[in-house]
Formats: structure tokens, C-alpha cells, sequence
């Protein structure tokens, strides 16, 4: 008997106790019918190669472990970014709490979020009455400003109409006539997480800068100095964005963060719980038509949005997740020439400290081989940074990620030496990396926390950089973007190379490399 | 904050029923009228805790609730390792409930065996207008080829399924023929009833018609002896299954199948062996168990393996099934842990005695985990369902105590307001929940993963639940919550 109350071990240390090893060995002999192991072994080894990789790679209908999730996740998470939101999911209910949790394993923080609750009734007669009564309800509890609607693919499928529901709505007294109800069709079947956020954001922008469906007169704008800034959908989202905001105010810029996550998803323990805080105001959300230019973080995280925005006359301007020096500089030179602001003195040292990290640190990077898989534009964003710290991006793969970002990707390695034996895989999932790590194994792999299986079948190091991390805390509060965000990765980079030399020594072995100044 | 303990029966019960008055009057009426059926106290005489269950969630109020889906793919049939669950529909469902769970078992994932991966149909529009069964019948053969060593396909329906008129049967009969491996359709849609609670039994539906109709006279491997039983309803979460087991070998049974947490298609196919199905989460697999007392005359008893005094006369009420070497295993057994047992308790209860406890979960955990709480010396105050029925509401009376706050798929509303008011010493919910009430200033455990710890489960589960307990209520982080200067 190991377990003891002076040192009560948990399933870490339990299972490998010889007690229960011997029971889980035994179950497996006598009861499972498990392959024998030389079996596995085969099995596994044969996983391994080449001819493998060309079976896997010749899938045409499985999915297996995609680094990519559904539309209306991404419409909760640009909705939660707005003053008093209340996102509201019209469908099915088990679907709002999948969000909510998966938001919350990242973010540790309380995601509040409704759904209209739809059944086997609303199947047959459409969710007109859980549209009506949900509205009523939501209203009625918590006390929103604005109600952000989107859909699941039921609601999809069986075709309801969110305008005419909305409006229906209304006319029932659910919700007051000019009360603020965007909305936008959020088809799990079309496109992933990024394409969701994009129709969210494009639907409440178009809410606030196109009448307010009807109950007000057409925004006419009057342009004036200040720029719009869309984050999109980014696990760093709190520190990112008051990094931004920092930059900005250092520069003197006016501007409007379009859905500002960055209070909702990092508020205090202090004994109140808000359900609400921080975000953008929907009077800034309106005034934001009269802005000089937007300038979105993420191009395919934004495309529709940025559509909307340019046909309103703005300058729009789309980058790609930048991350380090030159991703960071293109950012500020962007926001200079529009605003005309010079880019001060301050960050400019910001700059030459950032500089400074990597001429410190780069041999260490310097020909490592990585490879990248995660959102299409976080993926540009880390390739591009490791290009110059004169790393090697191998391998770059993004489930959601479709041509024109396949393209741009090589585009990018294209213009770099150190690019030239990195292959792009659009579409494709993490088995599909797994074959990969194998045939063209890297020295390290960066993307989400389901990188650590892969970490584990491979034995390729994982840096954790994207979205979700559920199995490190707190990642999202230091940001990724502008000079600072650049040090943050350049040390999270550094520390797993580091300690993968030190773990790799043997004592006795190889303990000559087992240095204490590097 | 024990200072909130009203002084009577009589003032708690007071309390309470302003209390629900309170958050009513915050609904429209239609509403506030729906809702009163699901909260109120428990009356100590009473056969049931006097709540309405298993209803519609009413729209827009942050339910807590999830799907069939959920029920199905996350809680039955996820955890039957050596089969591949496909999340049949777009790539949603399947992404969020992967690997949330933590159903511990052992094998070499992605070769023998397939628990922590997501297998995905990933509809696209073209499959809501065509129709998905072609691209089912593909990826089936695309399972075979990239794992040969797996042993069977389940099916699991996302909502589009079943609204698009695809047959999953017919694909599942034709390619389980050709493949010569079970290959179970599962309509779990998540439009499907209220809750979870559908899904598990549609789940349960779906191993009798789909394993046992087609298992017919294949002979289990092993030989059986008078000893074998079936643990049911234990999800491994953690590894409760495997500190469960133990015991019950420790005290001379065998157990021949774990449903379905560490489990096989093989231990699934020979459970109408067992000579006595053991159920732990009745709410999620009463129906497999009662099938099988029907159709194979196997009886079957629920236990608590939570806890001391529960897994005391649990184990007991276990060996009344056999004979008296099995009846003399569990005394020995019980002799054996009862220092361990001791020890946790003088350790854990001084620092814990008296605390007040409020519950919000699903299964059988709103009333099971009672009993670790008592022997702690700790008390619930208020308990509830996400999606139990009346005949969890009546098991429940042998919990709880004269005055508990019951609360019935709760909204998030409710539970905020009652939490605020009643000022528990720790609440245990779910991770939806958990930043919630810490933000509030109340120390919190997630009592569906056992907030990653675990197992609870067993005796040596049980040294695990009150180390937990006694790090939630007992951080120092809990007096710091207001700045001096405030």
C-alpha cells in the first residue's frame, strides 16, 4: 500500500505503484484481447515510414486531430469583446458549452454565453419560439447592453433566418426596438473558429455603421484622424492587445481596438465576479466608420470584415500576425504613415533591445530546425520571426489554412535562404504532421497544446505557441506582438533549447556539456 | 463565513425560499413560473427532493447543461480505447471534447489504442447538400488502412445528421460486413432531447443493439468462475476505475469489464459473462444493466466508492451477492485500508470540520460524494443535477439533510445569486463554472475532472479528495482577496 495521509500521491505517481501496474497489466492479458506487442511494435515502427506517410497523406475523408475548431467559437470570442455583450448562440445548447469550456481551459477565466436551447420541435418548426423566448430570457438576466447573435450548424442546416427572426423578436417585446441585436450566420460547416470571428465582427460592424437593422438612419461618415485595430481570434489576446494599446498611446495615436477582450478575459479576484468588463463601447463601435484606416492583425481572420470596412471608404490594412523585428517594424511603419505620427524615441530603443535579445541568444537558434502548425496567420507570424533568427522553418501546416495563405507562406521563404527546404501544407492535420516529423524530423515544433501528442509519438520538443494552451497557465497574459511580445518568444524559444540540452545529459555520459554559462 | 449558518431548520428553510423568491422575480413570468419547479428545499420526511427534472432548458439563460453528443461520444463511448469514435458532422463537437476528460488508459495511442485522438468526419457544405454516407463509407476504409490494430468504429451523430437524412445504419451494416469489425451507428444528434441524459441512453441503446445483438454465441477468451463481475459506470476518470478495481480484487472478485472508462470492445462483448453487474454512475448506464438482467438474468446492485463509510458498506453490500469467502475478502479489505483511512481523516478533518459545501455537477456525483464530505466532517448545503431524473432526485433523500438547497439544471444566474447568499466554504462544479465563484472569493473544485487531480475513487481516491479539499479551502491566496487599503 503506497498511498499514505502524510504523502498522499495522486494518478502521477499511483498508477506506476507495482500494485496497480501489475492489476492494469493483467486486465490487459486476461480481458482486453490486446494485439500481442510485437505487433504493436510493427505496427508502430511501420507508422513511422515513408510508405505510411503516403497512405496517410492519401486520406480523402478523415480527419484525424485537426488544429482547427468551428465558426461560432471564433463569433463568441469577438463578441465577448464589445461592452456588456452578451453572445447569444441560436441552436443547439450542448454546443454553447463546448465554448465556454474550451474558452475557459484556455483563458482560466469565466466565458459567459447563451444559447437559444433548441430540440427536436425546433428541428421540425424552426427556432423562431427559442429565438423569441431566448431573447426575452437573456435580456431579462443579464442585463446586457448588446446581444451578439450567431448560429450553430443545426440552425444552419434546417435554415433559420436570423434577420427575420430578430425582427421577429422585436415585434414580440423580447428585447426593446432599438435594442442592439447583430447578427451573423456562423455555419460550423464553412471554414473554421477564424471564419466565425470574421462574420461576427463583420456583423456587428455592419449593425452599428449600417442603421442598426433599420431603426436608425445610415452612418454617414466624416472621416477623421483616428485608425480602427482588429485583433482577431488570438489566444494572447490580453497581453497582445494592452501591449497595442501601449504602443499607440506611446505614439499619441487616436484609435478604436474593435473587440477588446482584454478586461473580459483577465479580470481580478477580489471578491466580485463581472460577468462583464472593459471592451468596446458601441458608441465607439459606430464612430469607428469615421476612422482615417483599420488595420487588422490577422488577414484571413478578417477578410470579410476588412471588405466591409474598405467599402465604407477606409484604408484597410492586413498583416499577419506579425511577431520580432521586422513583423513588429512593418506594424509601425503602417501605423505611422497613416496617423503621421513619427514612431518616438522610446520604441525605437524597444527595437534595439529586442535587437540586443537576438544577437545575444541567436546562435543558439541560428540553423535549428523547426517546424509550425496553428492558425494561418499566427503560422505566417512564427515563420517569419524565424527567419530572422536565422532559424529553419522545415515544415509549416495549418488545418485552416487554404491556398491563397499556402502561397503567401512561400512566398515568404521564397524571399529567404533560410526558407528554401521548408514544405507548406495547407489543409492538412496533425497526423498528417505526425508522418511528417518523422520523414523530415525538426529539431523543434511550435503550435498548440495538441502539439504534445505529437511531442510524445515523435519525441520533437514542443513550444507552445497558439491557441488553445490548456496545459501551461497564464501564456495569454504576455503578449506575442510589438517588440516586447518579440522577447517574450525569442525567451520561450531560448528556454526550451536550453533545457533540452540539459535534459539530454547523462551524468558520467555526456555531463561535459552540462554548462552553467551559455 | 460560517456566520451565514442560519440558526434553526426553520430559518434556513426561510432563508431558502426567499432566496428562490429572489432570483424568480428576476425572469419573465412564463418563466419564473418554469423555473420555480426546479429549485427548492428538501424536506427530510419527503420520498423526493420536491424538484421537477429532466425538462427543456429554458432558452437564453446560460444552462449549464450539454448535449446527446456529449452523453454519448464523452461519457460512454469515448472511452472504449481500442475502438475509434468518429465525431460524425463538422469539426466542432469533436475538437472541444477532445481529451477534456481524462479517461486514463493504458496503450500506445494511435496504434492499439485511440482515446486521447479526434477522428472526424469534418463535414464541409457540400456534405450537408449531398449527404455524408459516401464520406463515411470512405473514411471507414481510411481507418483501416491507418489502423489496422483497431478493433471497431463507432459513429457518433453531430446535429446535421440526423436533419440531412443520412442512413449511418445502412453504411455501418454494409462496411461492419466487409471489414469484419463491429462498426456502431450512434444517432446522438445534439438536438436530441434535454441533456446529456439522452445521449447516455441512446448510447446504452446502441451497445445492445450494435454489440451484444451482434456479439450472438462468440465466447469470451477466458473461463469464468463463480467471482466475475462487471464494473459499470465508472469512467476512469483519473484512474477512478483502476482504484476501484483494485479493491474488488483485493477482496477475491474478478472483474471481467470495465464500462467504459480503460475499456475494450472485448470486455464490452463478455460483460453477459459477470455474475453480478456493479453500477456506479447509474444515471449514465442503469439502462445496459437492467437490459442485461432482463435478457441475461445478470442482477445488479449500485455502489459509492466515495469515501469511507460509503465504500465501507458498499463493499459489503457488493460480497451479499457472494459467498462467504467473498464476504470475509471485504472485511479484510475494509481491516486493511481503516489505517490509512484513520490517518487522512485525523489529518484532514480538523482543517476541514464544519466547512459547507455547495454542489452542482452531473451523473451520480450530486449525491455520491456526500459521504466524502461527512467523513471529513464537512456538510452540503445545497446540491443539484444538470440533467438527473426524478429517480435521482429520490436516491438523493438518502444523502442530504432536512434543508438543502436543491437546484435543478441550474441557470448561471441562480447559482451566482445562491452562492452569494448562502456563502459556502467551496463550491464543486464544473470548469464553466470555477472562475466564476474564485472570483467571488470562494474556493472551488472542479468535480467533473476532478480539476486534472485524481482519482477519487477507492480508498486511495479518498486521500486524494481530502489533500483536494483541503488545498481549496485552505489556501493562503483566499485572505489576500481584498487589498488592505480597500
Amino acid at each position: 500500500m503506497s498511498q499514505s495521509a502524510d504523502n498522499v500521491i495522486d494518478h502521477a505517481a499511483l498508477f506506476l505503484e507495482p500494485q496497480y501496474d501489475s492489476m492494469i497489466e493483467a486486465k490487459r492479458k486476461n480481458f482486453e484481447n490486446a494485439p500481442p506487442q510485437a505487433e504493436i511494435d510493427r505496427v508502430r515502427e511501420w507508422t513511422k515510414t515513408v510508405e505510411y506517410q503516403d497512405k496517410n497523406f492519401a486520406r480523402e475523408a478523415l480527419c484525424i486531430n485537426p488544429a482547427k475548431a468551428c465558426q461560432p467559437l471564433g463569433a463568441v470570442f469577438a463578441a465577448v469583446g464589445f461592452e456588456k455583450t452578451l453572445p447569444f448562440v441560436h441552436g443547439s445548447q450542448g454546443c454553447v458549452a463546448y465554448y465556454r469550456s474550451h474558452l475557459s481551459r484556455h483563458f482560466k477565466e469565466p466565458t459567459s454565453c447563451v444559447s437559444s436551447s433548441m430540440t427536436e420541435d425546433a428541428a421540425v418548426f424552426g427556432g423562431l419560439n427559442n429565438m423569441v423566448d431566448g431573447l426575452a430570457n437573456a435580456h431579462a438576466l443579464y442585463k446586457p447592453k448588446m446581444i451578439a447573435v450567431s448560429t450553430t450548424c443545426m440552425a444552419e442546416v434546417i435554415g433559420d433566418d436570423l434577420n427575420a427572426f430578430i425582427k421577429g423578436a422585436k415585434e414580440k417585446g423580447s428585447v426593446p426596438a432599438d435594442f442592439d441585436v447583430p447578427f451573423a450566420h456562423t455555419p460550423a460547416f464553412v471554414g473554421s473558429h477564424v471564419t466565425g470571428y470574421d462574420n461576427a465582427m463583420k456583423g456587428i460592424v455592419e449593425h452599428f455603421w449600417n442603421g442598426k437593422a433599420g431603426t436608425v438612419a445610415k452612418t454617414e461618415r466624416q472621416p477623421n484622424e483616428s485608425i480602427n485595430f482588429i485583433g482577431g481570434f488570438d489566444g494572447y489576446t490580453v497581453g497582445n492587445l494592452r501591449e497595442v494599446k501601449r504602443l499607440f498611446d506611446t505614439m499619441g495615436v487616436s484609435y478604436t481596438i474593435l473587440g477588446d477582450t482584454s478586461d473580459v478575459w483577465d479580470t481580478p479576484t477580489d471578491g466580485e465576479f463581472r460577468m462583464y468588463d472593459g471592451g468596446t463601447t458601441l458608441e465607439d463601435t459606430a464612430n469607428a466608420i469615421h476612422a482615417k484606416a483599420t488595420i487588422s492583425m490577422q488577414e484571413f481572420c478578417t477578410e470579410k470584415t476588412l471588405s466591409l470596412i474598405a467599402d465604407a471608404g477606409q484604408e484597410v490594412v492586413a498583416l499577419n500576425h506579425p511577431v520580432g523585428v521586422t513583423g513588429t517594424d512593418r506594424f509601425l511603419m503602417e501605423v505611422s504613415r497613416i496617423t503621421g505620427k513619427p514612431i518616438p524615441a522610446s520604441i525605437t530603443r524597444e527595437r534595439g533591445r529586442l535587437v540586443d535579445a537576438i544577437a545575444d541568444s541567436n546562435a543558439h537558434i541560428h540553423g535549428k530546425k523547426f517546424a509550425i502548425f496553428g492558425d494561418p496567420d499566427l503560422c505566417l507570424g512564427m515563420v517569419e520571426f524565424l527567419l530572422e533568427l536565422g532559424a529553419e522553418p522545415t515544415t509549416v501546416l495549418s488545418t485552416n489554412g487554404g491556398k491563397a495563405w499556402e502561397a503567401k507562406v512561400k512566398a515568404l521563404l521564397d524571399a529567404s535562404p533560410f526558407g528554401k527546404d521548408c514544405q507548406v501544407f495547407a489543409g492538412k492535420d496533425l497526423w498528417h504532421l505526425r508522418s511528417l516529423l518523422f520523414t523530415r524530423p525538426v529539431d523543434f515544433l511550435i503550435g498548440s497544446t495538441y502539439g504534445k501528442y505529437l511531442e510524445r509519438d515523435t519525441g520533437t520538443p514542443l513550444i507552445r505557441l497558439g491557441f488553445p494552451i490548456f496545459d501551461r497557465h497564464h501564456q495569454h497574459r504576455y503578449p506575442v506582438w510589438g517588440y516586447q511580445g518579440g522577447l517574450n518568444v525569442l525567451v520561450k524559444i531560448l528556454d526550451k533549447i536550453f533545457d533540452e540540452m540539459d535534459k539530454n545529459v547523462v551524468a558520467g555520459v555526456n555531463d561535459i556539456s552540462f554548462d552553467i554559462i551559455r | 463565513m460560517s456566520s451565514a449558518i442560519a440558526a434553526t431548520t426553520e430559518d434556513i428553510k426561510a432563508r431558502n425560499q426567499e432566496l428562490i423568491g429572489e432570483v424568480l422575480k428576476a425572469y419573465p413570468e412564463k418563466f419564473a413560473k418554469r423555473r420555480a419547479k426546479h429549485l427548492g428545499t428538501y424536506e427530510g420526511d419527503k420520498p423526493d427532493c420536491g424538484v421537477k427534472s429532466n425538462i427543456k432548458s429554458i432558452p437564453g439563460v446560460m444552462t449549464i447543461r450539454g448535449c446527446a453528443y456529449a452523453g454519448s461520444k464523452g461519457v460512454v463511448w469515448g472511452p472504449i480505447k481500442d475502438m475509434v469514435h468518429i465525431s460524425h458532422g463538422p469539426v466542432g463537437c469533436g475538437q472541444y471534447s477532445w481529451g477534456s476528460r481524462r479517461n486514463y488508459y493504458k496503450g500506445t495511442t494511435g496504434i492499439d489504442t485511440f482515446g486521447t485522438m479526434q477522428f472526424t468526419s469534418d463535414f464541409q457544405e457540400k456534405d450537408i447538400v449531398f449527404g455524408g454516407d459516401k464520406k463515411l463509407g470512405k473514411l471507414i476504409d481510411e481507418i483501416g488502412v491507418l489502423f489496422p490494430l483497431s478493433k471497431g468504429i463507432s459513429i457518433q451523430s453531430e446535429c446535421p445528421i440526423g436533419l440531412i437524412g443520412d442512413d449511418i445504419e445502412a453504411v455501418s451494416k454494409a462496411k461492419s460486413k466487409d471489414v469484419g469489425k463491429p462498426i456502431v451507428p450512434v444517432r446522438c444528434e445534439g438536438f436530441r432531447g434535454v441533456s446529456q441524459s439522452l445521449g447516455h441512453h441512446i448510447a446504452n441503446d446502441a451497445i445492445r443493439d450494435w454489440v451484444f445483438e451482434k456479439t450472438g454465441d462468440k465466447l469470451a477468451q477466458f473461463e469464468s468462475t463463480p467471482y466475475d463481475v462487471a464494473i459499470i459506470g465508472d469512467y476512469n476518470i483519473g484512474g477512478d476505475a483502476w482504484s476501484s478495481r483494485i479493491l474488488l480484487e483485493e477482496m477475491g472478485l474478478r472483474v471481467i469489464a470495465q464500462w467504459s472508462g480503460d475499456g475494450t470492445i472485448a470486455e464490452l462483448e463478455a460483460t453477459p459473462k459477470a455474475k453480478l453487474n456493479i453500477l456506479h454512475c447509474y444515471r449514465s448506464m442503469n439502462y445496459i444493466t437492467r437490459h442485461m438482467e432482463e435478457k441475461f438474468n445478470i442482477p445488479w446492485v449500485e455502489y459509492n466508492f466515495f469515501g469511507p463509510t460509503k465504500i465501507e458498506s458498499s463493499l459489503r453490500e457488493i460480497a451479499s451477492h457472494f459467498d462467504d469467502k467473498i464476504k470475509e475478502g471485504a472485511e479484510k479489505v475494509i481491516a486493511k485500508y481503516k489505517p490509512l483511512m484513520q490517518a487522512v481523516i485525523d489529518k484532514y478533518k480538523p482543517r476541514l470540520q464544519g466547512k459547507r459545501v455547495m454542489l452542482y455537477v452531473g451523473g451520480l456525483r450530486p449525491r455520491h460524494v456526500i459521504g466524502a464530505y461527512e467523513d471529513l466532517g464537512m456538510e452540503v448545503v445545497g446540491t443539484g443535477y444538470e440533467f438527473g431524473h426524478n429517480d435521482d432526485y429520490q436516491r438523493t433523500t438518502h444523502y442530504i439533510k432536512d434543508t438543502t438547497l436543491i437546484y435543478d439544471d441550474v441557470t448561471g444566474y441562480e447559482f451566482e445569486k445562491f452562492v452569494e447568499k448562502v456563502k459556502p466554504d467551496l463550491v464543486g462544479s464544473g470548469i464553466k463554472e470555477k472562475y466564476i465563484f474564485q472570483k467571488m472569493g470562494v474556493p472551488f473544485r472542479q468535480m467533473h475532472s476532478w480539476d486534472y487531480s485524481g482519482p477519487y475513487h477507492g480508498y486511495d481516491g479518498f486521500a486524494i479528495f481530502a489533500r483536494d479539499m483541503d488545498i481549496a479551502i485552505n489556501s493562503p491566496i483566499w485572505k489576500l482577496t481584498k487589498a488592505p487599503w480597500s
